[in-house]
């Protein structure tokens, strides 16, 4: 049968999104799989000399020597260790301080300037004065990771929810919840996308922090690692430990945005109506 | 083709054949086949998630159907069930959004047509929701649509400002002519506003019956009456039996 009717179309609609997912896989690998090629080409052809960069199956190769002897793991539980503490002490205060600071007009007025102040303060200026206060120990390093932490977690967590649908909140007080169980079931999920913004902002500024605190006077980790391999020109170790900096931000990444995935599950089935 | 059908053909706005919807396992439309003319009101009626939400957003090319045939006009604007206004923009350039600069006498001149010259100004937070409706319909009509769709324009508003928006539709579609399908629960607007009505029920319209009363319509007219009693039994709304809603409502 014909349908074809003059002057009509067939609407246009937007495709469902998705491709398949190895596709989507192959698409996004392709990226790094050519930085990784140009490393090699750029090595393996002289242009860049051992002395400058090591080329990646050196380093390859050096990885599997400081992990057979046991400097790796240790570098890595440490250094892992000091940025996780620093990470869940920093969001744990910037959440606090957001939620009140968004929710609570009275929190705003107390908290909103004093951290806008704060957040102007570079944290790398206070490494010093760190070391003054609180040692040379895990003490200064923790804490200062944790200011950096602490501030984009703020902000974000206090714009997500001042954003939060004031109709919603509103209803929710009509049906006679308190402040704290409109806080627990409707201001924090509403602004858990921004609290996930904040996370993975802070995730990545953990791991700039943490090479900031292992500047200061280290015995372990992965800035030691490093401190040592600059004295004695090994590039394939520096360049080791600026890569496993990157997957260690990387696989903080991906497994914050597994969770967003659990605990966001109204978002999955998202349509528009 | 032969001569008829596309002579018969060439007065629609609307053609779909067979279209279908799945939802996981469940069709929602189970092959609708429709036909509106142009310049046609087409009410369509049906119980809560029968799908007439689905099939005016095929219709207007926000969703894929799952199969069959839709054929449309290239220009069709939806009024949804909520204004959609951008909070960004004023009245007036909500009206005329993606228009160009020119558009703005033409912005204008719709806004009056709602009764909301006055407004043109406003951001759309401070207007009432009758208001913000309004402005949705003036957005809707400045694209001079050969198809217009409804999705329950009226279903937030008060019962009075209901009626006033109902009296607007009918003056501007008659002025305008752009083929119609509004989508309702109410049975009495669908019966004062229609030229012709549709029921879905399980995926297929189960009734559809031109209106042939003269306008204006008295809802006192018996066969207004009558024609409402056959409408509400086949959307499943027994009227001996009980209170229904929609005789409680009023
Ligand atoms: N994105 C979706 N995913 C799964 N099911 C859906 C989706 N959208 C709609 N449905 C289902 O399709 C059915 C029809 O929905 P639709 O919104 O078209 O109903 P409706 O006739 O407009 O109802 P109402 O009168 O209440 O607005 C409903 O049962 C709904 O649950
Ligand atoms: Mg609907």
């Amino acid at each position: 049968m014909s349908t074809a009717v003059q002057g009509l179309v067939a609407p246009n609609p937007p495709r469902a999104a998705g491709r398949a997912p190895a596709l989507t896989f192959a698409l996004r690998a392709v990226g790094p799989l050519l930085l990784l090629a140009a490393w090699y080409a750029a090595t393996a052809s002289g242009v860049l000399t051992e002395d400058v960069l090591a080329g990646p199956q050196d380093v390859l190769k050096t990885f599997g020597e400081l992990w057979a002897d046991g400097q790796l793991p240790e570098a890595l539980r440490v250094s892992v260790t000091r940025a996780g503490l620093g990470l869940v002490l920093g969001a744990s205060t910037g959440l606090l301080l957001g939620v009140v600071s968004g929710f609570t007009r009275l929190g705003e007025e107390l908290v909103d300037s004093s951290m806008q102040a704060l957040r102007a303060i570079p944290f790398l200026a206070l490494t010093s004065l760190f070391v003054v206060w609180f040692g040379i120990e895990e003490a200064s390093k923790i804490l200062l990771i944790g200011v950096a932490c602490t501030f984009p977690m703020y902000v974000n967590v206090s714009s997500g929810v001042r954003n939060v649908d004031r109709k919603v909140v509103e209803a929710a007080r009509s049906f006679g919840l308190g402040r704290l169980a409109i806080a627990r079931e409707v201001v924090l999920p509403g602004a858990l996308p921004s609290v996930f913004a904040g996370l993975r902002l802070a995730t990545t500024l953990s791991v700039i922090a943490l090479i900031a605190a292992e500047e200061i006077n280290v015995t372990a980790g992965l800035g030691y690692l490093m401190a040592r391999a600059t004295d004695y020109l090994r590039t394939d170790i520096l360049a080791l430990c600026v890569l496993l900096y990157a997957v260690i931000g990387l696989l903080a990444d991906l497994t914050l945005r597994l969770i967003e995935r659990v605990t966001m599950p109204w978002r999955r089935a998202v349509s528009i109506r | 083709m032969s001569p008829e059908v596309s002579a018969e053909s060439a007065g629609l706005a609307v053609r779909t054949r067979g279209l279908r919807k799945v939802f996981g396992e469940r069709a929602v439309l189970d092959g609708v086949d429709l036909d509106v003319r142009r310049g046609e009101f087409l009410a369509l009626l049906g119980a809560s998630g029968t799908g007439k939400t689905t099939l005016l957003r095929i219709l207007a090319g926000l969703d894929a159907a799952t199969g069959g045939t839709v054929l449309v006009p290239p220009v069709r604007t939806v009024v949804f069930q909520e204004p959609r206004l951008i909070p960004s923009k004023r009245a007036l350039a909500n009206v005329v959004i993606g228009q160009g600069r020119s558009a703005r006498a033409k912005g204008l001149a719709a806004l009056a047509e709602v009764g909301l010259s006055r407004h043109a100004d406003a951001w759309p937070a401070t207007l009432s929701g009758g208001e913000a409706q309004r402005v949705a319909l003036a957005r809707a009509l400045v694209r001079e649509p050969e198809l217009l769709l409804l999705d329950e324009p009226f279903a937030a508003l008060d019962a009075l400002t209901r009626l006033h928006m109902q009296d607007l539709i009918a003056e501007l579609c008659a002025r305008h002519r752009p083929a119609v399908v509004l989508v309702t629960h109410d049975v009495e607007e669908a019966i004062l506003l229609a030229d012709r009505i549709a029921v879905l029920r399980e995926g297929r319209f189960v009734t559809d019956l031109q209106v042939g009363i003269d306008r204006p319509r008295d809802r006192t007219d018996p066969v207004f009456v009558e024609l409402r009693r056959r409408l509400l039994a086949d959307l499943g709304v027994d009227s001996h039996a009980g209170t229904p809603r929609e005789e409680v409502a009023r």
